[in-house]
C-alpha cells in the first residue's frame, strides 16, 4: 500500500508534466518556472535546515567510540574510529562520508535453533549505497555539460572513463547502469526483506520511485528516444545563465524528466534526504574523544544544581557515624545532663 | 522469537502490558522526593498502575510533552540530527540484544526511534504538519505514550546499534529523550527512582547508611585476611588528606560476586602502599540519574567533585562500574568541572602521568593497574587462577562511551594463563549488553532480562564449549549483578568476576600464608590433588 502511495505520486507527478507542457503556457511554466522555483526552495531551506541544527548546541561530547581510545603511551590507540584529536575526526569523517566506514562494518545475525546466534559480515547494502551515490554524483557531475560553455575539462574526463566500455551508440556510460541497478536493488531489498519493509514508510519509497524515474526517463532519451539535443542543451545552457529560450523541438519526454528532477530538489529539504547534509553534523562521530582531557562547555549547564550537600548528610546520621568510629566535621552536641548520671546507672553499680 | 513479522503496520500494533513485560512504576514517595528537589522534572507524584488504561496523568500532558520536546530540541543538537537524518536503511536492525533476544521488531533502534520521530515528524516539521501520516507523522495519543514507555525501558543505551549506523545515529540518545520526557509526565519506574533516591540521600544506591557502609566493607577485612593471613590496615574513610579518593559502586562492598571485586581493590592497595580512602558520602559511582534526565544526573555526580574538595584529595581514581564511567567520561567535567582544585593524576607508584584524564582528574581502575603491571609493580602468581579458564565481557560503557578495550585485556594475560577472547563480532566495540543496565536489573522483568542477555549468553556458551571458559570477567558493577542470573539460566558452568578479583587472587602480598583457595574460598587448582607437591 504504502509502496503504491508512493509509486501513484511519481505517476501522477509524470503526467503533470507531460499534459501540462500541452497546455498555454504550460513549456514556460514547466520549463523555466518550476525549475528555478525548486532550485531556490532546495537552497534556501537546505541553508535554513543546516542552521536550525546548528543552532542547537552541542552540550556533551558524545562521540561513540569505536576501537581503544587513547589512554596510556604503550596502548595502541585507533586513532581512526576512536579519534582524540581534530586530525583523527577528520580522517575518521572523510572515510565515514567518502567511503561509508559504519556501513562497511555491517553484521548480520541469525537465530537458528539452540537457540544459537551466528554472525557473518555483510557488505551488500554498503555496496550498493556506495554504487548508488558515487554514480548519481558522477552522473549529476556529467549533466554540466548541458550548463557549461565551454565545457569544462573535467567533465570530458568523466565522459571518456564513462563511456570507456564503448559498447553501443550513443556510447553506454558505465554510471547509468550501474545508477539504475543499485536503486533497483535497493528498492527491491525493501520490498524483499520483511524487517525493511516493515520499517519502510511511504518517505522511503517516494523518494526511490522519483530518482529512478530520472534515471529511467534519463535513460529514455539518451538510448532510445529521439530527442533534439540542440534544443535542450540551448533551454538548459540559458536556465543557467538566466536567458532561458524554450524551442518548439524540445519533447514532452524531456519535461518529464526535468519536472521530476525539480520535485526532488523541492521535496529534498523536508525529508530524510537531508541526510547529505546531517553526516556532516552528527556529534556521535565528529567529536574527538578527549572528554576527560580537555573541558567541554555546555552553554545551558544550570550551575544552581548542586549535589545533596555533605553537611545535610552528617547532620543526617552524624550519630551513626561517630558510633562507627567515622570522622565527622561537626562533633555531637553534649549530651543533656540529666542522661549523663542516670539513677538506674548508680543502682546497677551498686548493685554489684 | 526469530522475528515473524507481524501483518499488521508497526502504527496499527498497540503496546499491551502483561505481567512480566513492564518494570512496577515508581513510588508515590519516591517520585515526590525526585519532584521535591529537582521542581518540574519528574510529574505528579501518584500510585498508578501500568496495566490499566487510567495511569492518572494530568489533563494537559500531551501539551507538557511536546513542550518538552520543543525545549530539548533547542538544547540537544544530536536530538534534532537523529531525528531528521535517519533513512531507515535498517543496518541497526538486527544490532539489538533486545530484538535479537525478544524478536519484536519494534525493539530494532530504526523502530524504537520512530515511535518518538513519528510524533517529532507530526508536530515539528513542514512534511508533517501538511501530509500528516503520509509523511509518516503521528499524534502524540496515550496509545503512543504506553509504546513510548514500554520500548525506551526496553533499551539499555548500550549504543551497539550506532557503531553500524552510517550517521552515527545513537539510540541511547534517542532513549535518553524519551525517558526524559516521559518523567515529565510522571510515568517512570521504581528500580530507577528508588536507587536514585538513595543515591542522593545516602551516598549510594543500596541505601547503605555510613556506619552500615563501613561495616560491609570493613566484614570483607576478615576474609581477606582468612584467605591470606594478613589483615589489612589500609582502608580508611571520609579520611582529609589522603592523596586518592576512590569511588566504587557500592554493590561491591554489598552483593556477590562484586564483594571478591572489592577484596582485590583493597589487596592492591595495600600491596603498593596506596595513600587512598573511601567516601561514605560519595560512596556510589553508578548514575541512576542518568537514567532520568540530565538534572539528576548532574545532581548526583556533582558528590564526587564536592568530596574530593572537603577531603583535600590530589586526584580521584575509580572502580570498575560501566554507567559511572561514562558519566565521567561524557559528562562529569562539563556538568561539575573545571576541577581545578585537583592536580592531574599522577601514580604514585609509576610516576606515570594520566594526561589521558588531565581535566577530569579521574582515573580507571583498569588504567592504573595495567600501568603498574607494565611496571612491573605487582609481583604476581597467575597460577593461582589457574582453575579459572577466563573470557572477558566488554561492559558497553566503557567499551563505547570510553574506548577502553585494550587495558582489562591486558590485566587479564597478567594475572591468569588461561584467558580466551569470544567472537570478534561479540566483543570490543561490537560488544553486547548484559541485558539489563540503564536500571532494567530487576526482578519483575527476568524473562525480558534473559532474552535481552542471549546474545550475550551466547557468544559465552561459544568459548565455553570451545576452550572450557568458566568465568566471565567484567569492568561493570551491573554486569556484575546482571550477568550472574544470565549465566546462571543460560550457562550455568560459568561464574561471574570483576578483573579486579583475578588480581587480588593473584598478587603475593608480603607476609601472607601459603594461599589454598581463592578470594571466594574456591580451591585454587594446585591444590586439587597435588596437596604434597
Amino acid at each position: 500500500m504504502k509502496v503504491l502511495k508512493a509509486l501513484g505520486i511519481v505517476l501522477v507527478l509524470m503526467a503533470l508534466a507531460y499534459v501540462g507542457v500541452m497546455l498555454p503556457g504550460g513549456r514556460t511554466l514547466f520549463g523555466v518556472v518550476f525549475p528555478y522555483l525548486a532550485l531556490a526552495i532546495f537552497i534556501i531551506f537546505f541553508i535554513a535546515k543546516v542552521v536550525g541544527w546548528a543552532k542547537s548546541p552541542v552540550p556533551f561530547r558524545i562521540p561513540t567510540t569505536s576501537g581503544q581510545a587513547n589512554s596510556l603511551p604503550w596502548i595502541k590507540q585507533n586513532k581512526l574510529d576512536c579519534p582524540s584529536t581534530t586530525a583523527g575526526v577528520i580522517g575518521r569523517m572523510v572515510l565515514e562520508i567518502f567511503a561509508f566506514r559504519s556501513l562497511f562494518k555491517n553484521t548480520r545475525a541469525e537465530i537458528h535453533e539452540g537457540p544459537k546466534l551466528a554472525y557473518g559480515s555483510s557488505k551488500f547494502l554498503w555496496l550498493f549505497g556506495i554504487m548508488f551515490h558515487y554514480s548519481f554524483l558522477l552522473i549529476v557531475l556529467r549533466h554540466l555539460r548541458l550548463f557549461t560553455d565551454p565545457i569544462p575539462a573535467f567533465v570530458h574526463a568523466l565522459e571518456f572513463g564513462d563511456g570507456f566500455l564503448q559498447v553501443g551508440a550513443p556510447t553506454l556510460y558505465i554510471t547509468d547502469l550501474v545508477f539504475i541497478g543499485a536503486l533497483t536493488f535497493l528498492f527491491l531489498r525493501r520490498l524483499v526483506l520483511p524487517a525493511i519493509r516493515y520499517i519502510s514508510l511511504p518517505a522511503d519509497y517516494f523518494p526511490l520511485f522519483l530518482i529512478l524515474g530520472i534515471g529511467i526517463t534519463g535513460v529514455l532519451m539518451r538510448y532510445f528516444v529521439r530527442v533534439d539535443v540542440v534544443s535542450i542543451k540551448m533551454l538548459t545552457h540559458g536556465l543557467a545563465t538566466f536567458q532561458p529560450v524554450i524551442s518548439e523541438n524540445v519533447s514532452g519526454l524531456f519535461f518529464v524528466h526535468l519536472f521530476l528532477v525539480a520535485s526532488l530538489l523541492a521535496y529534498f529539504p523536508f525529508s530524510k534526504l537531508m541526510h547529505l547534509g546531517g553526516v556532516f553534523l552528527s556529534p556521535t562521530r565528529n567529536l574527538a574523544n578527549n572528554s576527560r582531557m580537555v573541558r567541554h562547555i555546555n552553554p545551558w549547564n544550570d550551575p544552581s544544581i548542586k549535589p545533596h550537600s555533605y553537611a545535610s548528610y552528617e547532620d543526617e546520621f552524624r550519630e551513626f557515624m561517630v558510633d562507627a568510629g567515622l570522622p565527622v566535621d561537626k562533633e555531637l552536641p553534649p549530651a543533656p545532663a540529666e542522661e549523663v548520671a542516670p539513677a538506674e546507672g548508680g543502682a546497677s553499680a551498686e548493685s554489684e | 522469537m526469530t522475528g515473524a513479522v507481524p501483518k499488521k503496520d508497526w502504527m496499527d500494533t498497540p503496546a499491551v502490558f502483561k505481567p512480566g513485560n513492564y518494570c512496577y512504576p515508581g513510588k508515590e514517595s519516591m517520585a515526590a522526593y525526585h519532584g521535591k528537589n529537582l521542581p518540574g522534572k519528574f510529574g505528579p507524584a501518584r500510585v498508578w498502575d501500568v496495566e490499566s488504561d487510567d495511569w492518572k496523568l494530568v489533563d494537559n500532558w500531551q501539551q507538557i510533552l511536546l513542550e518538552g520536546m520543543k525545549e530539548r530540541l533547542e538544547k540537544f543538537r544530536s536530538f534534532k540530527i537523529f531525528m531528521d537524518c535517519c533513512v531507515r536503511c535498517g543496518a541497526c536492525a538486527d544490532k539489538c540484544h533486545f530484538f535479537l533476544g525478544t524478536g519484536d521488531p519494534k525493539n530494532m533502534p530504526v523502530l524504537r526511534a520512530e515511535l518518538l520521530r513519528s510524533v517529532y515528524r507530526n508536530d515539528f516539521t513542514t512534511a508533517g504538519k501538511i501530509l500528516g501520516s503520509l509523511a509518516g507523522g503521528r499524534e502524540m495519543t496515550f496509545e503512543v505514550l504506553k509504546e513510548w514507555f514500554m520500548y525506551f525501558y526496553q533499551c539499555t543505551e548500550c549504543r551497539r546499534c550506532s557503531v553500524f549506523c552510517p550517521y552515527g545515529i545513537d539510540t541511547a540518545e534517542i532513549t535518553m529523550m524519551g525517558r526524559e520526557l516521559l518523567h515529565l509526565v510522571g510515568v517512570n519506574t521504581n528500580w530507577i527512582l528508588e536507587p536514585a533516591a538513595n543515591s542522593n540521600r545516602t551516598g549510594n544506591h543500596l541505601g547503605l547508611q555510613p556506619h552500615t557502609f563501613k561495616e560491609n566493607a570493613e566484614f570483607l577485612l576478615d576474609d581477606i585476611e582468612e584467605v591470606t593471613g594478613i589483615r589489612l590496615n589500609s582502608l580508611t574513610f571520609n579520611r582529609k588528606g589522603a592523596e586518592i579518593l576512590f569511588v566504587i559502586p557500592s554493590a561491591d562492598v554489598f552483593a556477590d560476586p562484586g564483594i571478591f571485586t572489592f577484596m582485590g581493590y583493597l589487596l592492591l592497595f595495600d600491596h603498593i602502599g596506596l595513600d587512598y580512602t573511601i567516601s561514605t558520602y560519595s560512596s556510589e559511582g553508578g548514575n541512576f540519574g542518568l537514567f532520568t534526565n540530565n538534572e539528576l544526573m548532574k545532581k548526583l555526580n556533582g558528590k564526587m567533585y564536592a568530596e574530593a574538595k572537603r577531603l583535600g584529595v590530589k586526584w580521584i581514581l575509580g572502580g570498575e562500574c560501566g554507567h559511572m564511567w561514562r558519566v565521567i567520561h561524557q559528562y562529569m567535567d562539563t556538568m561539575n568541572g573545571p576541577a581545578d582544585f585537583l592536580e592531574v593524576p599522577k601514580s604514585p607508584i609509576t610516576g606515570t602521568v594520566f594526561e589521558n584524564a588531565a581535566s577530569t582528574k579521574m582515573v580507571h581502575i583498569s588504567e592504573f593497574t595495567a600501568d603498574l603491571i607494565k611496571h612491573d609493580k605487582l609481583k604476581l602468581d597467575k597460577s593461582r587462577n589457574d582453575h579459572r579458564i577466563v573470557t572477558f565481557h566488554d561492559s558497553c560503557n566503557p567499551a563505547r562511551a570510553m574506548g577502553l578495550l585494550d587495558e582489562p585485556r591486558y590485566i587479564l594475560e597478567n594475572v591468569c594463563n588461561n584467558f580466551h577472547d569470544m567472537p570478534e563480532n561479540t566483543i570490543r566495540e561490537q560488544t553486547f549488553c548484559c541485558g539489563s543496565g540503564t536500571g532494567l536489573n530487576t526482578g519483575e522483568i527476568m524473562d525480558l532480562r534473559m532474552r535481552a542477555g542471549l546474545p550475550r549468553a551466547n557468544a559465552v556458551k561459544y568459548v565455553e564449549e570451545k576452550y572450557g571458559v568458566n568465568m566471565l570477567a567484567c569492568v561493570c558493577a551491573i554486569d556484575r549483578a546482571t550477568l550472574l542470573a544470565l549465566m546462571q539460566y543460560w550457562n550455568p558452568n560459568v561464574e561471574v568476576c570483576g578483573v579486579s578479583e583475578l588480581v587480588g587472587n593473584a598478587l603475593i602480598m608480603d607476609g601472607e600464608k601459603e594461599r589454598d583457595s581463592g578470594l571466594r574460598f574456591e580451591p585454587l587448582a594446585a591444590n586439587e590433588g597435588e596437596t604434597d607437591v
